[in-house]
């Protein structure tokens, strides 16, 4: 890819655990990639797979979607229907031709902001190589030419 | 003009479609005598001869509706699409096609190269060695001859021109064309851009089944289960489309003991249907171990086909990339 290529990554941190965890990452002056920007959902049971194709659509190159580790929901059992609904979404995500590594779930704990530091900079190195995605321009080729 | 009120002006066409559309508005039986008698037909290529230059010979607006269904896949689509568009009144996007893209935005799954290939060259049912594909243009001694030519993929008819009234389902309720049809005659249309001959709602809110709690050990194909007949189906493993679906089709899947497909389109208020379908549907999976609960929606086969059987080409991401 291009040198310089920079990709905007959308986050959805639920509120308890993994938001609490980026937030701790700052407090520790940890230093990771910049390309995350961060939405805050009060669970991961609240990502609905809209979120994630209008991220894409709108120009993220990639989605990573945080919640509590399972069993740690804090309402007991909301990061479960995350888990569930992530292999189904990814297999339409996979028919749509969207790379695997665009879109990721990882489960990050209030404790874990060197984890999240961490997360963040694997998922930015991975879209990195692959470069932007390719929805929007797609879509706007297909309107321009038949 | 202060003569005889004059009859309505109305046009049918196909773009992409089967003539499931056409079959569905003959079905509305005596009716269509009605029709006859309160409208002049100045296009109906299934059922009437009409010609492409009778039409352009048109002043603009001169049609009062035209029902369109039919998704556009070709040049001679969206020719005609934006010919009628100009010659008319109040443009109807007529079935799943022409509301969402339909069976035929399924084909934004692969390119035009591979459809022309299997069609054409590599099928079991196709001469071994055959070469010959349709081409746009091919020279004959008369001349040179020209087909309309495949786009690279399916739109639904508001890509291409703008729509006053979408009427879904596939096809969609006699019924419904009735209303329809009695509200541009009487000038009774609700606001520009809304759908018609539909409910507010969802399949579900007027599905009969009864609905306790879901949570899904297996998924079935409606063959592969005796389904009990009063209990929601989704309830059962079965994938339904129903809580994602606009209602107003009378729950006739469901009722003859079908899974709703989706025909009707995103429910109001619903983006995506797809997205809602993978979100209801994997939600239920009764189980917190990923590997198991990747074996549970390993049952579920062909989740494009599922999540957006009729509506791939209106879904957020349109098409494979």
């Amino acid at each position: 890819m291009a040198n310089g290529f920079e990709p905007k990554i959308v986050g959805f941190l639920c509120n308890w655990c993994s938001y609490t965890g980026a937030d701790l990452a700052g407090t520790s002056r940890i230093k990771y990639a910049t390309n995350l920007r961060v939405i805050r959902t009060m669970c991961s049971a609240r990502i609905d797979p809209t979120f994630i194709l209008k991220a894409l659509l709108e120009g993220a190159d990639g989605v990573l979607i945080c919640g509590c580790h399972p069993g740690d929901c804090h309402y007991v059992e909301g990061n479960y229907k995350a888990m569930r609904r992530f292999p189904l979404l990814k297999r339409l995500l996979d028919a749509y031709g969207i790379e695997n590594e665009r879109v990721q779930l990882e489960w990050v704990s209030a404790s874990e902001g060197r984890r999240f530091a961490e997360v963040v900079d694997r998922m930015t190195e991975q879209i990195k190589a692959l470069g932007p995605c390719k929805v929007r321009t797609a879509l706007d080729f297909d309107m321009a030419e038949r | 003009m202060e003569t005889a009120k004059k009859k309505l002006q109305i046009a049918l066409y196909w773009g992409a479609a089967c003539g499931g559309c056409d079959v569905a508005v003959l079905d509305t039986n005596e009716f269509i005598l009605d029709v006859a008698a309160l409208a002049d037909i100045r296009l109906w290529p299934i059922a009437i001869d009409g010609k492409y230059k009778d039409v352009e010979a048109m002043e603009d607006g001169e049609l009062d509706l035209v029902l369109f269904n039919g998704a556009v896949r070709n040049s001679e689509n969206e020719h005609i699409a934006k010919l009628l568009r100009r010659k008319s009144k109040v443009m109807v996007a007529f079935g799943s096609c022409a509301h969402i893209g339909g069976i035929p935005g399924l084909a934004n799954q692969v390119t035009k190269e591979e459809i022309l290939d299997r069609a054409y060259l590599n099928n079991p049912s196709i001469e071994p060695g055959n070469r010959t594909v349709p081409l746009p243009e091919s020279h004959v001694e008369a001349g040179s001859l020209e087909i309309p030519y495949v786009y690279k993929r399916v739109y639904k008819l508001d890509d291409i021109v703008p729509i006053d009234y979408y009427v879904p389902g596939c096809p969609p309720l006699p019924a419904q064309i009735k209303n329809v049809l009695v509200a541009v005659a009487t000038g009774n249309l609700p606001a520009r851009g809304s759908v018609v001959g539909a409910g507010h709602r969802t399949v579900c809110d007027d599905c009969k089944r009864t609905r306790n709690e879901r949570k899904i050990k297996k998924f079935y194909r409606p063959w592969q289960i005796i389904q009990q007949p009063d209990t929601c189906l989704l309830e059962q493993g079965i994938v339904c489309a129903g809580s994602a679906t606009r209602s107003g089709c009378g729950v006739r899947c469901p009722n003859s003991n079908m899974p709703c497909r989706g025909c009707y389109g995103p429910a109001p208020n619903v983006k995506d249907q797809g997205a809602k379908i993978v979100s209801a549907v994997a939600s239920i999976v009764d189980s917190k171990d990923p590997a198991e609960i990747d074996r549970i929606l390993e049952d579920i086969p062909d989740i494009m086909g599922y999540a957006y059987r009729f509506g791939l080409a209106a879904s957020m991401l349109q098409r494979r990339i």
